[in-house]
């Protein structure tokens, strides 16, 4: 069953066409992954998922919805969490406030509490940290607190823009693994990457996008074999 | 002169007090906006101002219905307080509302131009209005909290002279510490004053945390012009006579505090307020001994502007502030 589909978008960034006819579809349970190098509409993509960015035409149908016009807040409490490029942690909030932010929508105090100790499950490492500036962390860490923050907003489906993005191969390895095992999980995720081997090899189906078009799209496992893209991402 | 200066000095640190307090507060106005959108709400001043003649104006009508003979002052006083903080809570959210939200992605400079036009309207409503009404924009208030009482400073120090304080000095301080305490308690340990903060960060990514950011907006405009007009009540209070003008150099004195404690820092807007308060009483009482009459008491606005100068060109992120890089 489709969670997320995108039909016919064409968005623009300034004067540029930066999406055009994209259409996507991410099933329940799903990693999706959609690689592409710099610049190719990624970003833009997410960005008009979460209501960031709106598109000049389309329409984006989450959980049955349409919320291709709805302002990001309101797509954020229908249960899509972004984690953006470059992370965009709270700096000057402390590593416990960041957390909070992510369940601003939830009052219930104890709820809040109990989310927070599931996602030390998967970044134990935050609990240590708790009282310290988010701007104070390494990359990797603000990487962790930024998908951390996500989760707390108990999400149906999770954007993962380049969670790789700056990181150490041994860090980016850790992140991939706790994405792997957020989705074996029943989490549904869309992860943007221009890592496209690491993506392809957790992804279900992958979506490659070049100059704001969808130039192919298959099965992860089927991706990395294409010849096209071994040349132009793998290599 | 060293005797003037040390005999003058209690007074000085008393007048300073009250006079910092007010810009203090002004002041919070001021940085709050500015934390979150980056925006100099030249309008600030003129809200205070607005509060200053709605409360006079509250006053003046329980005072012609007999409520103020009856009712104790402190009472009427907090009364007036609330419902002037109130009305003028709304009208910086309507200001936001009407004014600067549609300029968001505008640039920063035409914004700027509508405070200022924002700031003109209020001033010629309120003298529009008092006119009307009194048939004189000049308003004087009922007096209350007038008894002074004199503080023995020559006991501590037989070089200090003693001091005089009224009532509605002592009531203007205490006032300001509680809703300074008050903010200060909100921003730091609400989840609202939590989503001010992230959104004063990153508005994007708040938006993304499903923060209404807008809500975030007219929340801080309400709190700041609430305190705006809150502070107008009290200054009315204080110093009697009020002008639909008085917000002018004030709220450009109070944007010097906010300056000088790093603008868009709120503890930084506070200490910046007393000390302005405090250097431009003491340049009242003692600039014409000092300069030997060339300069008399007259000149002391002179000296927020030379500070906000200095400040400008050595230390232009504040006591308080961090020097930033411009993000790229």
């Amino acid at each position: 069953m489709s969670l997320l589909e995108l039909k016919n978008i064409n968005a623009f960034y300034g004067g540029i066409h930066a999406l055009k006819n994209i259409n996507i579809e991410v099933n329940k349970g799903e990693i999706v992954t959609l690689i592409g190098s710099n610049g190719a509409g990624k970003s833009t993509t997410l960005k008009s998922i979460s209501g960031q960015l709106t598109p000049k035409s389309g329409q984006i149908i989450f959980d049955g919805k349409d919320i291709t016009l709805q302002p990001p807040h309101i797509t954020a409490l229908n249960g899509v969490a972004h984690v953006p490029e470059g992370r965009r942690i709270f700096s000057k909030l402390s590593v416990k406030e960041n957390l909070e932010m992510g369940a601003f929508s939830v009052s219930d105090k104890k709820i809040v509490k109990e989310r927070m100790e599931r996602s030390f499950h998967y970044f134990p490492k935050l609990k240590e940290r708790l009282e310290q500036k988010g701007g104070t962390m390494s990359g990797g860490e603000q990487q962790m607190l930024a998908i951390a923050r996500a989760l707390m907003m108990q999400p149906q489906l999770l954007l993962l823009d380049e969670p790789s993005m700056g990181l150490a191969p041994v860090i980016v390895e850790q992140i991939f693994d706790i994405i792997k095992e957020l989705n074996d999980e029943g989490m549904t995720i869309l992860l943007v990457e221009q890592n496209a081997y690491q993506a392809l090899q957790i992804a279900n189906r992958g979506y490659v996008i070049q100059n704001g078009e969808i130039i192919l799209e298959g099965p992860g496992m089927e991706l990395i074999e294409n010849d096209q893209i071994k040349d132009a991402y793998l290599a | 002169m060293i005797e003037h200066i040390i005999s003058t000095l209690p007074q000085v640190l008393i007048d300073g007090l009250a006079l910092g307090a007010v810009y203090a507060i002004i002041a919070l106005g001021y940085t709050m906006v500015y934390g979150i959108l980056e925006l100099i709400n030249f309008a600030h001043g003129e809200i205070f101002m607005t509060g200053a003649f709605i409360g006079t104006a509250l006053f003046i009508t329980l005072s012609g219905l007999g409520f103020l003979a009856v009712m104790p002052a402190l009472l009427a006083l907090l009364l007036v307080l609330i419902v002037t903080s109130i009305l003028t809570g709304f009208l910086g959210v309507g200001i936001e509302r009407v004014a600067y939200r549609p300029l968001r992605k505008a640039p920063k400079l035409i914004t700027l131009i509508s405070a200022i036009g924002v700031s003109f309207l209020l001033q010629d409503l309120v003298r529009f209005i008092t006119e009307l009404k009194k048939g004189n924009y000049i308003l004087t208030g009922p007096s209350l909290f007038t008894e002074q009482i004199s503080i023995k400073a020559s006991s501590i120090l037989s070089s200090f002279a003693d001091a005089q304080i009224k009532s509605s000095t002592i009531i203007l301080v205490v006032t300001a510490i509680v809703m300074m305490i008050g903010l200060d308690y909100f921003v730091n340990r609400t989840k609202w004053g939590m989503a001010m903060r992230a959104v004063a960060q990153d508005r994007d990514t708040a938006s993304l945390m499903s923060i209404n950011v807008n809500k975030v907006i007219s929340l801080t405009f309400f709190l700041g012009s609430a305190l705006g007009g809150a502070t107008g009540v009290l200054f009315a209070v204080q110093y009697g006579t009020i002008d639909p003008y008085i917000g002018f150099i004030l709220g450009l004195k109070a944007f010097t505090a906010a300056v000088l404690g790093g603008i868009g820092n709120i503890r930084g807007a506070m200490v910046g307020g007393l000390v302005l308060g405090l250097i431009e009483m003491f340049a009242a009482a003692n600039l014409s001994v000092i300069t030997s009459n060339v300069f008399t008491a007259e000149y002391k606005d002179v000296f927020a502007f030379i500070i906000l100068i200095i400040v400008l060109i050595y230390k232009p992120e504040g006591i308080f502030g961090k020097a930033v890089a411009e993000k790229v």
